[in-house]
């Protein structure tokens, strides 16, 4: 996958501006480069869990689809913990189709991976910075 | 009859509940799929009554979450 440098800072920032809290939203873009970020309202306004609230996912999936990019991805934030899957977002990552970006904030480095999740089984996915 | 599903014009089967189509499109965990029919979220348990009829629009996306720990 392929971030402009400018998104992945936008992604830090939203995960520094809602620390301790979780940050998460979606990430769209074409042909597997992606052109925007759209945060989410973390419903369960939590420093362990989010989740997005469905009225505004069925908003951006079609403001998405107006711009003509797809949602290629969700993201999230670790405030404290690594930036690699836990059970819980295992257990959650119902769509295979999407990439899941997690951005680690712990012990001060900030860190951003991408996952791809099918059932139980976790790929790493490189993202390239353009 | 056509649908609109997910932003695309579909052929469907005259008359079909909205639990067969759910079938048929092989949805994986559809009990973590929200649905929204003519811009309208359904309720969990109001989908099993739900009857398409032409032209309706559906928008079907799973649920998001996950957590830290």
């Amino acid at each position: 996958m392929k971030i402009p440098k400018q998104i992945i800072d936008e992604l830090i920032s939203h995960a520094i501006a809602e620390a301790p809290l979780e940050a998460c939203g979606y990430l769209a873009g074409k042909d597997g480069t992606i052109t925007k970020a759209y945060k989410m309202t973390n419903t369960d306004q939590s420093n362990i869990h989010f989740s997005f609230a469905p009225e505004e996912q069925f908003r951006v999936v079609k403001a998405a689809r107006k711009e003509g990019t797809d949602l290629i991805a969700v993201y999230h934030s670790h405030p404290e913990t690594p930036a690699r899957p836990s059970k819980e977002d295992i257990r959650l990552a119902h769509d295979p189709c999407v990439s899941y970006v997690i951005v680690s904030l712990a012990e001060g480095n900030n860190v951003i991976k991408s996952f791809k999740i099918n059932g139980e089984t976790v790929a790493v996915e490189p993202i390239e910075i353009i | 009859m056509k649908l609109k599903i997910n932003g695309k014009t579909e052929d469907a089967t005259e008359g079909i509940r909205l639990t067969d189509l759910i079938v048929q499109r092989g949805v994986e965990s559809p009990e973590m799929v929200s649905i929204e029919l003519n811009g309208e979220i359904l309720e969990k348990d109001g989908i099993d009554a739900v009857i398409l009829k032409e032209n309706d629009e559906l928008e079907f996306l799973y649920f998001m979450g996950g957590g830290a720990k």
